[in-house]
């Protein structure tokens, strides 16, 4: 009874709220009608700055530590602005909190295969290289990426990949960079509660992917079933899925293998005691390889100050100072010969030509089996 | 004194006396591992906030490098003001909104007060993320409306994390509140009533009183529920108005330095002042 | 704090008054405007949860009837129950079964530890009462992460928890990362939430009715099921809900004590909004919760549980 009538006055509020006249949801790529969203994409596309030029405070929507401070004290004094940085954990958080509009957020850090998403749902705004001049220093490689092509919406920020940080006072100093260490039940039971994955339905089953030799990107059903089963029998010997402290666990002992992404393992390798007992992989089947991205919201409330600071981080010299501070790669060709020599011959920031390295793309409505499946491998 | 050793004492030394200190002994001791149980993480906690070294779990040597950098960390100590705004509004719309419909529904019998019921209890069962979601895209849609009706529209920010905030609270007081009217007896309240002229002062002087213990709790519950939420808050929250735990889950990527447990700390102490300052006032009060 | 008891009527009886016989008309009024009275008191209450949680709530049911677009969006238009058809997939009641014995376990854990306490914290002098209800809330004033990664700390293969079991000769065994590390969480957290309410309905408990019982029964465990047990019954009944169900849908616990090896509920729906981007199956899921929960208690309450 109590049920039914709460039904029923939900009911009510359902239909009274519809009769507002108003859609629910703001998903602005398939609903033009949706006012809100729409004008805005229409102001965005007419949007145009002038090279350093500045319409207000700017408010800055950033991964955690993904830039010197420094940098943006210099872009305040620079241009007279002052910047609010907040910070999100994730792609999937970003998105979900800038989907809807209205965040009031300017510029944004988001990664390849969530560019081709935001671009598809119409809430980048087109940048206006005119306003950055900066933007041919950007290496060809990144020049023309397929989530985004031809640069229209964003511009590279760090790009990094995804491996295996290992112990070596574990597993050795002449381990070999494999999927193995993880997969093959021999090698894996050597090192049984010793192992971490990542919790990310994409990456985890990629590794696996991997591993089986099928592309990262797969959308088939018996290969994802396969990849699945897979992670279902190491997990016997998997110590936790973790997305976030997987270097915590790495440098206190807790595991002696762990997966994740590979600037957060320079920057917790310099805080350990013995910072060469501890080693990167990039395993050699194949490994996932990510660019985070600058992009302008389609509703910023200050494009041009956005669009200025995109030129800034661009910067030959900033760039440099990015990549010095944070330990990924950086997409700036012009900023190389500024980037300490350490960290350009490393082979596991910068890895040689010939490694197997792949993007995340959307799978489009794989997305469900790919979080499916994990789950089912996880439980 | 409390009842139960007046209750002891008073009465003839009975056989009964013997298991009921053994009880008093199973009670207290059942209190000292509850409070062992409840602290033990906190004192990891502190101790943590002294380690040098940035990684949890890894020991290094003592430093006061964390304190010193709190005071300096703007970004911190924005969202820790932020935090401590909002839990005191909503904590206290909360517990007065509570405890109002906790009265009207355990005192008073009219049509549509299931409905009312079955309501009550949705923001405790909903999941965060979804209360989160449903949130942010009634914001966005109110908002919407309120541009096209005013021509100026309001933003996220303190406001709709509090408005949030104090949506799930009202749930938590009014079941904590129930709990503690649920059987009281209505007697002293009914007398009350034929007492005082207004029904506002029968409620400050007799029934308010009685249901003091429950308000207090739900009050307590709200604040901790206010200070500890993250989901909600992160979805409803606007540029610069991150609150502490919105920051803290926003730095899980690159791993929370023990700056984060030296805030803890300083919060536990400041607290701990407060509850010795209100037992002191308390004290003078009484004498 | 009021220190005032009095003596509990035969157990929670709602509106004695309202009941009384009385002649018919003169009662039927003073009802009605009794009634009003009470609506009035709590309509500021309901009126906030109607326009700022059931407005809301009413977007995501219109969710839950749409479709995810190819590229994770939620096209509103094309209706149907797709979303609630996957609700009987053998994973979704895999976990939803995993969570319900997770959070009934926590729940007798939290009510085995809590009430005792609850209890031990009545019958103290009064001026001490708050001041030690306020202490068990202190820690949880601390930040929430900080606190979980604390008990990694403990809980960790060469930390303290560890050592003590290797002491006692029970070996080596695996505690962070078990589903008795994310049972240890859940009863951690939620644990206040039993105490508080409770406390509330333990304190205003008569213990000179306890005593008399005491005396009438001959021993302190008769009456304590006698007339300690129900006459606190509401506060069981508030902090079992109020433990019940947050750790039925927890996600964060399962994730850093449980490193995600034990897929709670919460963590699933949390997935469908976030990288599975399934908003209408994250929405049908959460009314499935809606409804499931809800349904209990009615159950619950209709065979007069209230009233036991």
């Amino acid at each position: 009874m109590r049920i039914n009538r709460l039904a029923a006055g939900l009911a009510v509020l359902t239909v009274g709220l519809t009769a507002c006249g108003r859609e629910v949801g703001g998903d602005a790529a398939d609903d033009p009608t949706s006012d809100g969203t729409s004008t805005a994409t229409e102001a965005a596309a007419t949007a145009e700055c002038e090279e350093g030029e500045t319409d207000g405070d700017l408010v800055f929507y950033n991964w955690s530590d993904y830039i010197d401070p420094e940098l943006i004290t210099q872009f305040e004094e620079e241009h007279g602005v002052s910047v609010t940085s907040d910070y999100y954990p994730s792609n999937e958080e970003l998105l979900a909190k800038v989907q809807s509009g209205g965040s009031g957020y300017d510029v944004i850090v988001p990664s390849d295969y969530m560019v081709n998403i935001m671009r598809e749902e119409g809430i980048l705004l087109p940048l206006d290289k005119d306003a950055i001049p900066n933007h041919v220093n950007v290496a060809d490689e990144f020049a023309d990426p397929p989530f985004d092509p031809g640069n229209q919406f964003s511009l590279p920020y760090q790009w990094g990949t995804t491996g295996l940080g290992v112990d070596t006072a574990v597993v050795g100093e002449d381990v070999e960079a494999s999927w193995d260490l993880i997969f093959d039940p021999e090698t894996a039971s050597q090192y049984s509660g010793q192992i971490a994955l990542l919790d990310d339905p994409r990456e985890t089953m990629a590794a696996a992917l991997y591993y089986l030799g099928y592309s990262p990107n797969t959308t088939s059903d018996e290969e994802l079933q396969e990849a699945s089963d897979l992670i279902a029998e190491a997990k016997q010997h998997i110590a936790a899925f973790d997305s976030n402290l997987y270097t915590d666990l790495l440098l206190s002992g807790e595991v002696a293998i762990s997966h994740g992404f590979s600037g957060n393992y320079f920057a917790a390798f310099a805080e350990a005691e013995n910072p060469d007992q501890y080693r990167y992989l990039i395993p050699l089947e194949g490994a996932t390889k990510w660019v985070d991205t600058m992009a302008v919201l389609a509703d910023a409330p200050h494009p041009c100050t956005g669009h200025t600071f995109i030129n800034f981080l661009l910067d030959a010299e900033n760039g440099a100072q990015l990549t010095n501070w944070n330990y990924y790669g950086s997409p700036n060709a012009a900023a190389e010969e500024h980037i300490l020599p350490e960290i350009l011959e490393d082979p596991a920031i910068y890895p040689p030509d010939d490694a197997d390295l792949f993007f995340l793309e959307d799978t489009g409505d794989a997305e469900i089996l790919y979080n499916d499946l994990f789950t089912r491998a996880k439980s | 004194m409390s009842a139960l050793d007046a209750g002891a004492s008073s009465g003839p030394v009975s056989d009964a006396a013997h298991p009921r200190r053994a009880v008093d002994r199973l009670l207290a001791g059942n209190a000292w591992l509850v409070f062992a149980f409840l602290y033990a993480p906190i004192l990891v906690l502190v101790v943590l906030s002294f380690n040098s070294n940035r990684i949890v779990g890894v020991w290094q040597e003592p430093t006061l490098r964390w304190y010193r950098d709190l005071l300096q960390d703007q970004a911190v100590l924005r969202s820790l003001k932020n935090s401590l705004i909002v839990a005191a509004v909503s904590t206290t719309v909360a517990t007065v909104l509570g405890t109002a419909a906790a009265l009207s529904l355990e005192r008073f019998r009219y049509r549509g007060q299931r409905l009312f019921d079955g309501l009550l209890y949705l923001p405790v069962i909903i999941p965060d993320v979804t209360m989160a979601v449903m949130m942010l895209l009634f914001f966005v849609q109110a908002f919407d409306l309120i541009l096209i009706a005013t021509g100026t529209s309001p933003n996220l920010g303190l406001g709709t994390i509090s408005l949030s905030h104090i949506a799930f609270n009202i749930s938590f007081v009014a079941i904590v509140v129930r709990a503690r009217l649920a059987g009281l007896d209505r007697s002293l309240e009914e007398a009350a009533a034929d007492l005082y002229a207004s029904s506002w002062q029968a409620f400050r002087r007799v029934t308010l009183p009685l249901i003091a213990p429950g308000v207090l709790g739900g009050a307590l519950l709200a604040l901790t529920l206010s200070l500890d939420d993250v989901v909600i808050t992160s979805f409803v929250s606007g540029p610069g108005s991150t609150t502490l735990p919105v920051y803290v889950f926003g730095l899980v990527r690159r791993g929370v330095t023990p700056l984060i447990n030296a805030v803890s700390v300083v919060m536990l102490v400041g607290s701990m002042l407060l509850v010795i300052a209100s037992l002191i006032v308390q004290r003078q009060r009484n004498d | 704090m009021s220190t005032l008891t009095t003596p509990p009527d035969a157990g929670p009886e709602p509106d004695s008054g309202l009941l009384a016989p009385e002649t018919e008309g003169l009662e039927e009024k003073g009802e009605r405007r009794r009634g009003r009275r009470g609506f009035l008191i709590g309509a500021p209450s309901l009126a906030y949860l109607v326009l700022f949680f059931a407005i809301p709530l009413g977007i995501v049911l219109v969710y839950s009837f749409a479709t995810r677009s190819r590229t994770g969006l939620t096209i509103l238009g094309d209706w149907n129950l797709d979303s609630y058809q996957r609700l009987a997939d053998s994973l979704v009641l895999e976990i939803f079964w995993r969570s319900l014995w997770l959070a009934g376990l926590s729940t007798i854990i939290c009510l085995l530890l809590g009430y005792p306490l609850a209890y031990y914290l009545a019958t103290r002098p009064p001026r001490l009462r708050a001041v030690l209800l306020v202490l068990v809330m202190i820690p949880f004033w601390s930040n929430f992460l900080v606190r979980t990664y604390a008990w990694r700390v403990l809980l960790a293969s060469d930390g303290p928890m560890s050592g003590v079991l290797g002491w006692i000769g029970l070996g080596d065994v695996r505690l962070l990362f078990t589903p008795f590390a994310i049972t240890l969480g859940l009863v951690y957290g939620f644990l206040p939430f039993m105490i508080l309410p409770l406390y509330a309905s333990i304190e205003r408990l008569d213990f000179s009715l306890v005593e008399a019982a005491r005396d009438l029964y001959g021993s302190g465990w008769q009456a304590f099921r006698r007339v300690t047990w129900p006459l606190s019954r509401p506060g069981v009944i508030a902090g079992s809900i109020l433990v019940f169900i947050p750790s039925f849908g927890a996600y964060v616990t399962p994730e850093i004590l449980g490193g995600s090896r034990t897929t709670m509920i919460g963590s699933y729906v949390v997935r469908q909004f976030l990288s599975a981007r399934d908003w209408p199956f994250g929405s049908a899921l959460s009314f499935a919760i809606l409804a499931v929960m809800l349904g209990a208690a009615v159950l619950y309450f209709r065979s007069g549980g209230k009233n036991l």
